[in-house]
């Protein structure tokens, strides 16, 4: 589990944790403000990672849906289903209307520093018990992911994109 | 350092403790951080149990173990239904056998860290281990071979590895092959076979030259103005039959064989191979599917040297040679007569002087010998007893073990005088430097692989691991580092600096480009198949369940194939399968990767089935069950996951 240490590693650093070797952020006030950073970004929903802002679109555009679909079906259904049912994961119905679209993009695709420093994404693993494992999305799958998320929304919740303006 | 010198001068050649004659600050110099990593991998030979190891220097820590040519029972490897035909043979399945030596691949004469090559001592074979992967993903079958113990070694350009025999047979048809042992000298032939290694890694016997019948030991390639020959030390060119260890030891000196392999491709350009029948397996591993493929090959193309001039010369060598080794110039042979009390140092140069000049003192078998002083470069004198392996620094230094005197010997190529002695705990074998064998050493450590380990470590019972040491030969004097144990029997071993292989090793296998017939590619296409009497699971495994985790309607007289693909594409996160009464044993599953367990099931019940490596905090759930009925039952064939019954 080497990736997992060295974003932890990397964690550490910017947060300046008293266990940290402190003299690697470069200098007290970069650091101070780095932590601020964090903290506003976890306060604006949006995760942590390398998704700032996602443009959303409507209508859909079907060929990420359909892109998202297959993998979907390959790497997460056996965890998540379109249902609200949670099985090892939580079930996906509605979750486009309760987070965020990059914070969704960034558990996607930046899963073990978000469940070492996400709040909400640390609640979750104490309801599920199961680290969500990383498989190694990239961010462009990712966002047909949430496409397919956002049409899976309409069908089965009847609404999508609720959390954007939360 | 002074007292460490005076410690081991004052033990000679014959060291009896084992208080080691170590440097102060031994420690900290082989010390590797927790969380760092070491500064070479050194590729091991196991020996005796088939594997190669993978060792961190200067750690000395075991990093893995590598199954080649033997069953593997901590993956699966040669239990799994697709890595079963990696060890097919002529003869069948073959699920242990003897790797002595490792080769890794080559480009300019230096280490580019792409595959290591090792051989198969008692059922002929090279193997090629993918250096990204560190999976053995190819094995071919040596024809024509018995005791492939002179393999495999490496040309400058990976262009060949050769494979040579150690044991003369007869060869040839049925009648041909059923003679009296005692026609040795009329009826015995070596070969050495020349495999051709293509950008892809991918081997082809190129041509085979049948020798007159003799022991071939080991080799070395000639590199930079020697490349394009080939140097092999042969033995029992008494052509004794029995009691070789007296009859095999009657000869003054025996030969170093040079071979001119470019002669040997003008002489195939000519069309003068002789294509000759001849069985052998040929074994390849899918990367994609991770399917391995056996296929039996039918010929393969012969050169008689005897026939065809100028492609071998014997150069007489002192007692039963064992290594040959050339210098990172390629202007030096070394030959390690182990009987001998001097090693014999070969001058390229000169021994081509002597060809041109034909300047022999006879012939063996239709071959010609040239010369000994003629090829001569000089002679170490008394550097110790029972010399077998050289290795170089790069500095213009060649170090020796001693067997007999439990040493290492370095030496100066030029002057040829002896230059420092260090002890070895005990009797050691082979030597490995890193980039020992290539044009470009890095030269800073040097491993002792030990035939007798006694008491260097907390005994336990009879049967004990082998011993290593590990040298600083940065500077004049050798300092014993580190002692470490073992995996296996280590022959010969090569190390790599990490750079050359650590950033090119993959973390898992994608899903996308697994080709697995059997895979579900997601929970999605988890299902059961009936044909016939076979039933196939196709089953996914993921922290932390399989699905289906229940199955139903198999019955007495199935097969059961569970194929098991691993969704997770993580790093580090294999997951295993069991099931009881399997005789195959368990399977674990790669990231991304698709293995197969074959179960007949022998009784009536519901059976349960594991992930047998730990995953998750959910691991111990990680579990299913498989219902058997009857052969005659008519329960119905259903899987399900997660599904519950009316209670």
């Amino acid at each position: 589990m080497k990736t997992l240490q060295l974003m932890l590693a990397i964690a550490a650093g910017a947060l300046l944790m008293a266990c940290g070797s402190g003299e690697k952020g470069g200098g007290e006030t970069a650091q101070k403000s780095q932590a601020d950073k964090l903290a506003e970004r976890l306060k604006d929903g949006k995760g942590i990672g390398e998704i700032k802002t996602v443009t959303l679109t409507d209508p859909l555009e079907e060929s990420m849906v359909k892109s998202g679909k297959a993998i979907y079906e390959m790497k997460c259904s056996a965890c998540h289903k379109l249902t609200d049912q949670r099985v090892v994961g939580p079930g996906w119905q509605g979750i486009t209307n309760k987070r965020k679209p990059e914070w969704i993009m960034n558990m996607v695709t930046n899963v073990d520093v978000m469940l070492d420093k996400d709040p909400t994404a640390q609640a979750l693993l104490e309801e599920c018990l199961t680290r969500m494992p990383n498989q190694n999305v990239s961010v462009g799958d990712a966002r047909d992911i949430l496409e397919y998320m956002r049409q899976n929304d309409m069908e089965k919740a009847g609404s999508k994109d609720g959390a954007v303006s939360m | 350092m002074a007292a460490a010198a005076l410690v081991s001068a004052s033990m000679g050649c014959k060291p009896t403790t084992p208080d080691a004659a170590s440097v102060g600050d031994a420690a900290e110099r082989v010390y590797v951080k927790p969380g760092t990593h070491d500064e070479f991998y050194n590729i091991v030979s196991g020996g005796f149990n088939g594997q190669m190891s993978v060792v961190g220097l200067p750690s000395g820590r075991v990093l893995r173990i590598l199954p080649v040519f033997s069953a593997h029972p901590e993956n699966g490897y040669g239990f799994s239904e697709e890595s079963k035909p990696m060890l097919n043979t002529s003869h069948g399945y073959v699920p242990w056998d003897d790797l002595h030596h490792i080769s890794l691949s080559q480009t300019k004469g230096e280490h580019d860290g792409r595959w290591a090559f090792g051989n198969a001592n008692n059922t002929p074979r090279i193997a090629r281990v993918d250096l990204k992967s560190f999976e053995t993903v190819e094995i071919l079958e040596i024809p024509n071979s018995s005791g492939n113990h002179s393999s495999p070694f490496i040309t400058e350009n990976t262009e060949y590895v050769v494979a040579s025999t150690r044991f003369s047979v007869p060869l040839g048809g049925d009648a041909e092959r059923d003679v009296p042992i005692n026609t040795f000298k009329e009826n015995f032939k070596g070969t050495v076979s020349f495999i051709k290694v293509d950008d892809e890694g991918h081997m082809s016997i190129a041509f085979q030259l049948v020798t007159p019948g003799m022991s071939f030991d080991l080799a070395r390639a000639g590199k930079g103005k020697s490349h394009g020959w080939f140097f092999f030390s042969t033995y029992n060119s008494e052509q004794a039959y029995t009691l070789l260890e007296v009859n095999a030891s009657q000869r003054d000196k025996d030969f170093i064989m040079a071979v001119n392999w470019k002669k040997a491709e003008e002489y195939i350009a000519a069309g003068k191979g002789k294509m000759t029948k001849a069985k052998y397996a040929h074994n390849v591993m899918d990367h994609n599917s991770h399917i391995a493929t056996s296929t039996m090959m039918e010929e393969v193309l012969q050169l008689d040297p005897v026939e065809l001039k100028d492609i071998i010369y014997f150069i007489p060598c002192p007692k039963s040679p064992h290594g040959t080794d050339v210098d990172p110039t390629g202007e030096y042979i070394v030959g390690s007569g182990k009987l001998a009390a001097l090693i014999p140092v070969f001058s390229f140069t000169k021994l081509m002087k002597a060809i041109e000049a034909q300047d022999f003192e006879g012939e063996y078998a239709g071959i010609p010998v040239v010369r000994y002083e003629s090829a001569l470069h000089g002679e170490v004198k008394k550097p110790g007893l029972g010399p077998l392996h050289t290795e170089f620094d790069g500095r213009g230094n060649a170090y020796t073990s001693m067997f007999v005197s439990s040493e290492v010997v370095k030496w100066s190529i030029e002057t040829l005088e002896v230059l420092d002695r260090a002890p070895t705990y005990y009797s050691v074998g082979h030597l490995s430097v890193p980039g020992g064998p290539t044009a470009k050493p890095h030269g800073k450590y040097l491993v002792a692989y030990n035939k007798i380990t006694k008491d260097r470590y907390l005994p336990t019972g009879p049967e004990l691991t082998q011993s290593a040491q590990l040298y600083d030969i940065s500077g004049d004097k050798m300092q014993l580092l580190l002692d470490f144990p073992t995996i296996g029997e280590p022959h010969y071993a090569e190390a790599i600096p990490a750079a050359l292989v650590e950033p090119n090793s993959i973390k898992f296998y994608k899903l996308e480009d697994n080709t697995h017939p059997y895979a579900a590619k997601g929970e999605g296409q988890a299902r059961v198949e009936r044909k016939g009497k076979e039933v196939h699971v196709y089953m996914t495994s993921i922290r932390s369940h399989f699905s289906p985790d229940n199955i139903e309607g198999v019955k007495l007289g199935d097969e059961v194939y569970f194929h098991v693909t691993n969704l997770e594409q993580d790093w580090d996160v294999p997951h295993g399968f069991a099931i009881k009464g399997a005789n195959t044993a368990e399977i674990l599953i790669m990231p991304g990767a698709t293995q197969t367990l074959k179960w007949v099931p022998d009784r009536v019940g519901v059976v349960a089935f594991y992930c047998t490596d730990f995953c998750s905090a959910l691991h111990q759930e990680m579990q299913g069950y498989i219902r058997v009925s009857p052969a005659n039952s008519d329960v119905e064939l259903k899987y399900s996951l997660g599904e519950t019954g009316p209670q």
